[in-house]
């Protein structure tokens, strides 16, 4: 079976750890900014960053729809914090013109768990995988309601950090800052999955 | 596969190193930018800034009045956290723990021990570590930078030289960093004990420095940036991302050039995108040629 090529949409945000963690993963991994470098890969990650930035320059350049149209025809996807903010298909504060790319039918609060001053690390037990991660929440965001069709992976105070619907991944914390590379991995299998 | 025993989790740490610096790390590839009050912070946000620099006067007001510069009116600062959802930055003068103590207290995002204020100890600057709020400090070379990350900072940016819409300093800045980093990577062991004396910073940062290839925090661009073509410089040069000051809202059009500027940090590798976004973007700030500046008026050369 031949090494999947995942792309972390490189607009904004911290793309070389997420690149690194691929690679970790056994991934080919590549940054994409354009809807020709989209189309050639097989899986997509949204970085953390800033969601209203990410949104804006998708929007500019032209990423919108063509990701829609991937995600709607089941290309793996997963995001963390500002990911996971493009991937809810609903924002419960919007700044205003701010879209998302959509996949899974959940509502999102940003910043939820406050600003950099409440922005902490703790373990996060994930179903499916045997020991707590290490949860890095920056200015993090959660998970207000999902629908029936939302598996939840993952809670932190009673709140949902990590979700799965079908093929789209999202965790409000970044396993890409930390050595912990397994949920990575269970991207990375979910891609294989789909070839 | 790392399995790390869920007995290290006890509670829900603050303000850890990892937090910090990986809060930098969320800003990569975007712009900052120098705003004044909650009606320019909202321009940025919508432009696409990453985050806003609260502060009382960009510099070039700074430069051109003259007299002490401090920390922002507690007020400001507020207002601007209420008026945008991206992280808000302010800056303390260096050395003034009690300035950074209120912003921390404000609840600001990153504080910018800046020299662009006016340093309040000649000797010291602030003790990071003790902080939640993690900061970003200047450094004109790689060792500066390497005592400033001693100290706590999460993050580093070039000086430049703030308010003069000349990007000179920042590019020689970025080079003189980059080329001694480069430098390091060719050194054995033996080397890198005289190369931390030299540097006058820690062992143990100029070891990682020298097997990482780059800063183990986040390196921004400041000082000087005017253009789109300016940002995509730094960019090609090795910032993750870019500092504007005085250069937006002291154009002729700072929502469009503030637009332009975030298009051509991310697209800093393609010229055409950055040509699109240079169109019609009215007049840039004027600018001060820095070979004109004084001594005492040169920016960079506060802060050791």
């Amino acid at each position: 079976m031949s090494t999947p090529v995942i792309g972390v949409l490189a607009l904004q945000g911290d793309v070389r750890e997420h690149l690194i963690a691929l690679a970790a993963a056994d991934a080919v991994a590549r940054p994409v900014r354009r809807p020709e470098e989209l189309a050639e890969v097989d899986g997509l990650v949204v970085p953390g960053g800033e969601s209203t930035t990410i949104s804006k320059l998708a929007a500019l350049f032209g990423l919108m729809e063509p990701l829609r149209e991937r995600i709607a025809g089941g290309m793996p996807v997963y995001g963390t914090c500002a990911g996971l903010i493009m991937l809810a298909d609903k924002i419960l504060d919007p700044r205003s013109g701010q879209e998302t790319f959509g996949g899974i039918d959940m509502i999102v609060r940003r910043n939820a768990f406050g600003r950099q001053n409440e922005s902490f690390e703790a373990g996060v037990t994930v179903a499916g995988i045997d020991t707590p991660v290490e949860g890095v929440f920056i200015r993090a965001p959660w998970v207000e309601s999902v629908g029936a069709q939302v598996e939840v992976l993952a809670e932190h105070d009673g709140h949902i950090v990590a979700v799965r619907q079908g093929r789209v991944l999202a965790t409000s914390f970044h396993p890409e800052l930390t050595g912990d590379h397994r949920i990575h991995e269970l991207f990375v299998d979910m891609v294989r999955a789909e070839r | 596969m790392s399995t790390t025993p869920s007995t290290t989790f006890q509670s829900p740490e603050t303000g850890t190193a990892r937090v910090k610096r990986g809060m930098a790390e969320q800003l990569k590839g975007g712009v900052i930018m120098d705003v004044v009050n909650a009606e320019q912070a909202k321009i940025a946000e919508d432009a696409g800034a990453v985050a806003v620099m609260a502060l009382e006067r960009v510099p070039a007001d700074i430069r051109k009045d003259g007299g002490v510069a401090r920390m922002s009116d507690p007020n400001m600062i507020e207002e601007i956290i209420g008026a945008v959802s991206i992280p808000v930055m302010a800056k303390s003068r260096i050395g003034h723990f009690v300035e950074a103590q209120v912003l921390q207290s404000l609840g600001v995002d990153y504080i910018d021990e800046s020299e662009v204020l006016t340093p309040a100890d000649e000797i010291n600057h602030s003790d990071k570590w003790a902080f939640t709020t993690p900061f970003v400090c200047g450094a004109t070379n790689l060792g500066e930078a390497l005592r400033r990350i001693a100290e706590g900072a999460a993050m580093i940016r070039s000086k430049g030289e703030a308010g003069t819409g000349n990007v000179v300093e920042a590019v020689r800045h970025l080079r003189q960093i980059k080329n001694e980093i480069a430098k390091l990577r060719g050194f054995d062991n033996n080397e890198l004990f005289a190369a931390a004396k030299e540097l006058r910073a820690p062992y143990e940062l100029v070891k990682e420095v020298a097997e990482l290839g780059k800063l183990p925090v986040v390196l921004f661009s400041a000082g000087g940036v005017a253009t789109p073509a300016d940002a995509a410089l730094m960019r090609q040069l090795g910032a993750e991302g870019v500092f504007v000051g005085s250069g937006i809202f002291k154009s002729g059009d700072p929502a469009k050039r503030a637009a332009a500027i975030v298009k051509a940090t991310t697209f800093y590798d393609d010229p055409k995108v950055i040509a699109d976004a240079s169109r019609n973007l009215g007049e840039a700030m004027v600018g001060i040629n820095c070979d004109t500046l004084p001594e005492s008026e040169r920016y960079a050369n506060r802060g050791w």
